[in-house]
Parts: C-alpha cells; sequence; structure tokens
C-alpha cells in the first residue's frame, strides 16, 4: 500500500525545521509578498531563509514546496513571474499555482521546475485536473475541501495526477479559491492580496462580560467569555437571519481526517496536508507529529487502526473554535 | 544550543486571586524596567527581526499577567525598548492572559492562536502590529540564543 506523503506548513524557519523534525515529507512556505495566501504582517521566508529551509529539508531527505497561489493583479504579472523565477533558482522542489497564465509561465519557462496545482485553482473534477496536466504538465493537484471520498476517489480513478487533499486546519467556506466575503468587508481578499481578513481591518473590543470582533467596523461575532473564539472571518460570523442570531454560514472548527485514515490510503490518495502557515512552530510540531504516527499506524495495519485519544486531544487543543469536524468527506446527501 | 523539549511540561494553572489584589497594588515599574531589559538583550543577540523593529517605533505595548496584577508598559523607541512611566491613554497593542499561559507560550508549548482560541490570550488594540510581533516571535531561532545562564535555576544542572 502506497503511504501518502505528509505536506506541512511554514510560516517561519523555525516552523520549517518543527515540521522536518516532526516527521513531514514536504513541508510548503511562501515568500514575503502578496504572490502567496497567506501575507500577513512578519510571515513568510525571505530568499535567505528558504535557502536555509532548503539545506535543512534536503539533509534530512524532505522536501520544500513554494505557494504561489494567488491571481496575478492586472499590470503586475511580472510579481507573479519573479516569485516563479525565484523559486526555480532556490532550486525548490515544486512549486503550487492557481493562476493559469502563471502556470502557462512557469511551464514555458521552467519546464523542469515541478508543479502542483493549487486548491486555489478550485479544480474539483477529473476533467479540470486532466485538463491542467495536458497544458501544464502538473504532477499533482491540491483538491479543494468540498468533495465527498467517494467523490474524491472517483477522482483518483480517472486521472494518473498524484491527488492530495487536506488532512487537518482551519476550514474555508465551500468556495474555495472563488471566494470574495473578505472583499465585501474590506475589499481585500485572498485572491487580490493574499489575505482573508487583513489583520489591519481586525479589531477585537474586550469587554467584562463579552468580547467583540469587528472586521471594518461590521461586527462579525460576540462571544461570552466562556465561549471559544475562532478566526474573524465574515463566513465564521454570528449574524442574525430572520430573527435568530447564529452561524449563518459555518461554525468555526477544523477539519481533521484521523478516524478516515485507512480509507483515505486506499482509495489511493498521494499526499495529504495540513493546513496552517499563518500558525506558530508549536502548532507545526504538535500536528506534525500526531499525523505522522497516525498515518504510520494507517499504512501498517489499516485493519487494525485505531485512533488514538492523545491524538484527537492534542489534535482538538489547537484547532479552530477548539472544535474538529470531518467536513465535507462524510457528507451523507449528494 | 537550547532544546525547547527538554524544559519541563508546563500545566494551566491559575494563582490564588489574592496574589492579584496584591500585586495590582504594588509598583508596576519595575515590571516594565526588567521586560525591556530582556527586550533589549535578545536585541542585542541580534535575533529580533529589524524590519519587524522598524515597525514598532514609537509604539505604547502593554503586557499584563492577570493572575499576578503585573501590568508592564513599554515602548520602542531609537533603537532600544524603554519602560514607560506614563501609563496614561489607550496603549497601541495590549497583551492579557494568565502566568501559565505567557510561559507555555514563550517555552513553545502552546501555540498562541491556541490561546486565543481556548480564551487564555487576549489582543487588543492595533492587531496587525499584534500579528507583526507574534510573527517576529515565532521566527525566532532559539539556537541563536544563549541560555546557558538559565539552564541551572531552570533545569537544574546535569
Amino acid at each position: 500500500m502506497a503511504k501518502p506523503q505528509l505536506v506541512c506548513p511554514a510560516g517561519s524557519l523555525p516552523a520549517l525545521k518543527a515540521a522536518v523534525d516532526n516527521g513531514a515529507d514536504d513541508v510548503y512556505l511562501g515568500f514575503r509578498n502578496d504572490t502567496n495566501a497567506r501575507n500577513f504582517a512578519g510571515l513568510n521566508f525571505d530568499d535567505k531563509a528558504v535557502a536555509e529551509g532548503i539545506r535543512y529539508a534536503h539533509q534530512r531527505g524532505r522536501k520544500v514546496l513554494v505557494a504561489i497561489n494567488t491571481y496575478a493583479q492586472a499590470g503586475r504579472f511580472a510579481d507573479w513571474t519573479r516569485s516563479v523565477d525565484r523559486a526555480a533558482e532556490l532550486g525548490v522542489d515544486a512549486v503550487i499555482i492557481a493562476d493559469p497564465a502563471v502556470l502557462d509561465y512557469a511551464t514555458k519557462t521552467h519546464p523542469q521546475l515541478r508543479r502542483h496545482l493549487s486548491v486555489q485553482a478550485s479544480a474539483t473534477s477529473y476533467e479540470a485536473i486532466n485538463f491542467c496536466r495536458d497544458k501544464f504538465g502538473i504532477q499533482r493537484a491540491v483538491l479543494p475541501r468540498v468533495l465527498t471520498l467517494a467523490q474524491v476517489e472517483n477522482v483518483i480513478r480517472h486521472t494518473e495526477v498524484e491527488i492530495e487533499v487536506f488532512g487537518f486546519g482551519s476550514l474555508c467556506v465551500m468556495n474555495e479559491g472563488r471566494c470574495w466575503l473578505s472583499s465585501y468587508a474590506t475589499g481585500e481578499s485572498p485572491n487580490t492580496v493574499g489575505a482573508c481578513s487583513p489583520a489591519k481591518y481586525v479589531q477585537w473590543e474586550k469587554k467584562p462580560t463579552e468580547m467583540d470582533v469587528r472586521l471594518n467596523g461590521i461586527l462579525i461575532d460576540r462571544y461570552g467569555n466562556d465561549e471559544n473564539a475562532g478566526y474573524p472571518t465574515i463566513c465564521k460570523g454570528r449574524f442574525e437571519v430572520a430573527g435568530a442570531t447564529y452561524y449563518a454560514m459555518e461554525e468555526p472548527a477544523s477539519l481533521n481526517v484521523l478516524e478516515m485514515l485507512p480509507e483515505i490510503i486506499r482509495i489511493g490518495v498521494s499526499a495529504i496536508k495540513v493546513e496552517g502557515r499563518q500558525r506558530s512552530p508549536t502548532y507545526v510540531a504538535q500536528v506534525t507529529r500526531n499525523l505522522r504516527q497516525a498515518i504510520d499506524a494507517a499504512v501498517a495495519a489499516p485493519e487494525k487502526f485505531a485512533v488514538k485519544p492523545a491524538w484527537m486531544a492534542e489534535l482538538g487543543k489547537v484547532a479552530e473554535g477548539s472544535q474538529i469536524t470531518l467536513g465535507a468527506y462524510n457528507r451523507p446527501w449528494r | 544550543m537550547i532544546d525547547t523539549s527538554r524544559i519541563p511540561k508546563i500545566p494551566s494553572f491559575t494563582l490564588p486571586a489574592l496574589i492579584a489584589r496584591i500585586g495590582s497594588r504594588l509598583p508596576q515599574f519595575p515590571h516594565s524596567v526588567n521586560l525591556a531589559l530582556a527586550l533589549n538583550a535578545a536585541k542585542r543577540m541580534g535575533v529580533l527581526g529589524e524590519e519587524t523593529l522598524a515597525e514598532i517605533e514609537g509604539k505604547h505595548f502593554r503586557v499584563t499577567v492577570l493572575d499576578t496584577g503585573m501590568v508592564a508598559d513599554f515602548t520602542y523607541r531609537q533603537g532600544a525598548f524603554r519602560p514607560l512611566w506614563n501609563t496614561a491613554g489607550k496603549p497601541d497593542l495590549q497583551f492579557s492572559a494568565a502566568l501559565s499561559a505567557y510561559l507555555q507560550m514563550v517555552s513553545r508549548q502552546e501555540d498562541p492562536d491556541t490561546l486565543f482560541f481556548n480564551r487564555s490570550l487576549a489582543i487588543e488594540g492595533d492587531t496587525e502590529l499584534g500579528l507583526r510581533v507574534k510573527n517576529m516571535l515565532d521566527a525566532l531561532e532559539w539556537p541563536a540564543l544563549s541560555w546557558q545562564g538559565l539552564r541551572p535555576t531552570f533545569l537544574g544542572r546535569g
């Protein structure tokens, strides 16, 4: 049985080292600009840090992937091609790209550089993935978190492109790569500036019995003192709809596929991704360590696989809103 | 080279309320001086990103330890962290948490977002500034720090 690669996030060099030290096969990162979808203040890698990260990973037989996964803005296409050139010159193992024009540039300019199709490309069918294989020679595609496991299996059966799925981390509303909710409140969103709910628009206000969070002045949520919090995104806010106030789109929660691991491996998934480049090296170490153990156990003896309470406890603790979900994978309806 | 995994696991705890009641009545300036000294020591080691330091010039920070009643106000100006005597006015950025949450964070035993999600850590003021500071701390390479002086008291010899 093929063992899926464990693909872990890094927003800094210590996070990259934490991923490698705790058993990641691949580590993905972004440059310090808006060509990646985690363009937050003080996060990400300059060339020196990328070079050191590659040295550290390669010495230990692991790979470094660079996400260039936002859409090139009008008049600034050169910023995206420069990021692709930088990744190639630095000697990364693959680039993760969403924009077809950027993919086309990478294909023609650096044909030897391995290309992955980003989740932000929103390719959910094998037809879309095979089109990108024919046009851009992609070797791996990251599936949006909107498919059931049966649908993922169907995609895998109809393509030889490696399929990567999300295994753990914060969820987006079911519109990946096409979401403009952040722009509705701020004029900025992942596809335009590389950040959802940019921090400069976020205001947390602690009061004696509650905490308010506003995005560009719009009240997103109000937490009681005993309630867990989430990221300040519109999709995870509570709003008044038809007289009732509740999570109108989705609850803050993290995807966690541990209990489905044997199935994910059986259907031939090539790689399992962890979300969270914005998080600290501590999170990366905690999540990588637990998924490493779980994947190894599920590959060694799938029929005997049982989720250890200790894995669930640590993953549940670091989850957004302190709660986990299987997301779309086990959606009963079609 | 420090191995943060060797630091004993720090449990979540809250000190008795009496400590905060007494602590909050004591002069707070020594805390500000101590924190500024520690930050300047880290700066001299060259581990704090220059780019981030330029961004925090002139900002008023407040760190509150809820269960000890400690409040430290400081700023970064002209190349150094400085304690603030005059703490009137709203700080640009304010962190508040119990002592155990800060210890878990600096020893890299808990992730700041995790502590934020479970409401152990509160951040108020300029959120982007907070993110910048958090990311600067996350990018710190512990091996570059010399913890030799701390080790005997923190971990015991050997």
